[in-house]
């Protein structure tokens, strides 16, 4: 067994935290350039060349690139030779809060959703955790905003439904979204498992670094198709019109009931945060 | 540099005709700070045939909730937030003299009727670009109910403030009518 202490967590969650919120990944920044390219309408390239010079400033570690920075979603991949020194949610939660504390980061977070009264240092964080072969741990922190998550939608299709629903439900997914989720945007989704896993994976598929292939070729040629459909819709950057709605269509898949198709749709805006690291 | 057409507030109705759709302007003045609960809270007090404790006459309500600030900085960041929320408050601040909001995302029920009828703008600025538009923001003071923490109402002096008309006083729209040139399906 090889032993981590909760201290040494705390202060990585910590960290990621801070990163996330300011330095956006080189992977969407490659992305968002590309998209200033495609794009063809001009106020839509515009609202791109500003998203980048934003990126830029963020990137100073003065301002974070949002207001909203989110609710710290938590992946953690442990293995199964791995022995913590501690307790390793309450060793994420205290990261979160010094993180949020010490970034300068906005709390988000009430205590009780009917009450509406803020925890006022962002915790408790959102935690998956995995059980995976090996002596790391591996943490990904996914500062989710509230805008992009609340146009989130699950569907428990009939299995007859077949890969024609998936497309459709999709596609409504993001023309109802339309301007809300601060386009443009990053689609996760979910096919397979049950209601709770599936809306779960599409969360996890935002992780995927953008301009990755899905390793299946299957669903590598339906994120292609589902992504050029999407962008046929005209919402364009911010909603305002254009050729440029998402930057990518990832899918994750999981194993499902003979009775079931669920399938889950979990939008990121174009601040598609997240930093990880392996203690 | 930002371009646009420069506008000062408090707005009169004849600078409000000006603006259409797909207009890029830049402001400078104060502008109001408010959302979800500031809002519940004014139309309350208005219902109640109170006076407010700012004035609304020509003013703009930018709808955002900051990021903490910095020792040493005016603000931190400080995008805004979906207006549609707002739907429901926004007629009212209209009618009792407001000449328009400042979002992102589209406003509807009631919305577009009011700034037709009471010569209202609703102006968007890029959502998540935050970093961005605090760049333009050169002073900021508490107006009203700090005990709404983050969501109190607060002044802000923006100078060449860069936003797009999204909604202008005639019914045009920019989410139907820029989305209508581009979808294909």
């Amino acid at each position: 067994m090889r032993s981590i202490e909760a201290k040494k967590i705390t202060e990585t969650v910590r960290q990621l935290c801070i990163d996330a919120n300011y330095d956006l990944g080189k992977d969407v920044l490659n992305a968002l350039e590309a998209a200033y390219k495609k794009e063809e309408s001009p106020v839509g390239k515009e609202i791109i060349s500003q998203i980048l010079e934003n990126d830029k400033i963020a990137a100073e570690g003065i301002f974070p690139m949002c207001q909203d920075t989110g609710f710290a979603v938590v992946f953690v991949e442990m293995g199964a030779g791995v022995c913590i020194q501690g307790n390793l949610a309450e060793a994420i939660h205290e990261g979160v809060r010094q993180g949020y504390k010490d970034g300068y980061l906005r709390k988000s977070i009430l205590g009780d959703p009917i009450e509406r009264k803020n925890t006022g240092d962002n915790t408790p964080a959102v935690i998956h955790l995995d059980v995976v072969p090996g002596d790391k741990l591996k943490i990904v922190v996914a500062p989710k905003g509230g805008g992009s998550e609340n146009m989130s939608f699950v569907k428990m299709m009939k299995p007859a439904d077949g890969v024609e629903g998936v497309k459709s439900f999709v596609i409504d997914s993001v023309r109802q979204a339309g301007s809300n989720p601060c386009p443009p945007i990053v689609v996760g989704v979910g096919i397979g498992g049950t209601f709770e896993k599936c809306a779960q994976i599409a969360k996890k598929a935002l992780l995927r670094p953008l301009g990755s292939k899905h390793p299946n070729p299957f669903y590598a040629k339906l994120e292609e198709e589902l992504l050029e459909k999407i962008n046929l819709l005209g919402i364009g950057p911010q909603g305002l019109g254009g050729t440029v709605t998402a930057l990518a269509v990832h899918i994750e898949t999981h194993p499902c009931h003979i009775a079931s198709f669920p399938a889950a749709v979990n939008i990121n805006c174009h601040a598609a945060r997240h930093k990880e690291a392996i203690i | 540099m930002a371009e646009g057409k420069s506008i000062k507030t408090p707005l009169t109705d004849s600078v409000v005709k000006d603006l259409k759709i797909g207009d890029k302007v830049l402001i400078t003045g104060d502008i109001l700070v408010a959302r979800d609960a500031a809002h519940k809270r004014m139309v309350e007090i208005m219902d109640k045939g109170e006076k407010l404790p700012f004035d609304i006459k020509g003013q703009l309500l930018y709808y955002a909730g900051p990021s903490p600030t910095r020792p040493g900085q005016i603000i931190g960041s400080a995008g805004p937030t979906t207006s549609g929320r707002m739907n429901k408050y926004a007629p009212r601040l209209l009618q009792e003299g407001s000449k328009g909001m400042i979002g992102k995302g589209e406003m509807s029920g009631g919305v577009p009727e009011a700034l037709k009828k009471y010569t209202g703008v609703y102006l968007v600025v890029v959502g998540g670009a935050a970093a961005l538009i605090s760049k333009s923001i050169t002073g900021n003071e508490l107006v009203a109910w700090e005990e709404l923490g983050a969501e109190a109402v607060r002044k802000f002096v923006v100078k060449d403030f860069p936003a797009i008309v999204a909604q202008d006083s005639y019914g045009g729209n920019i989410f139907v009518e820029g989305v209508k040139k581009y979808q294909k399906i």
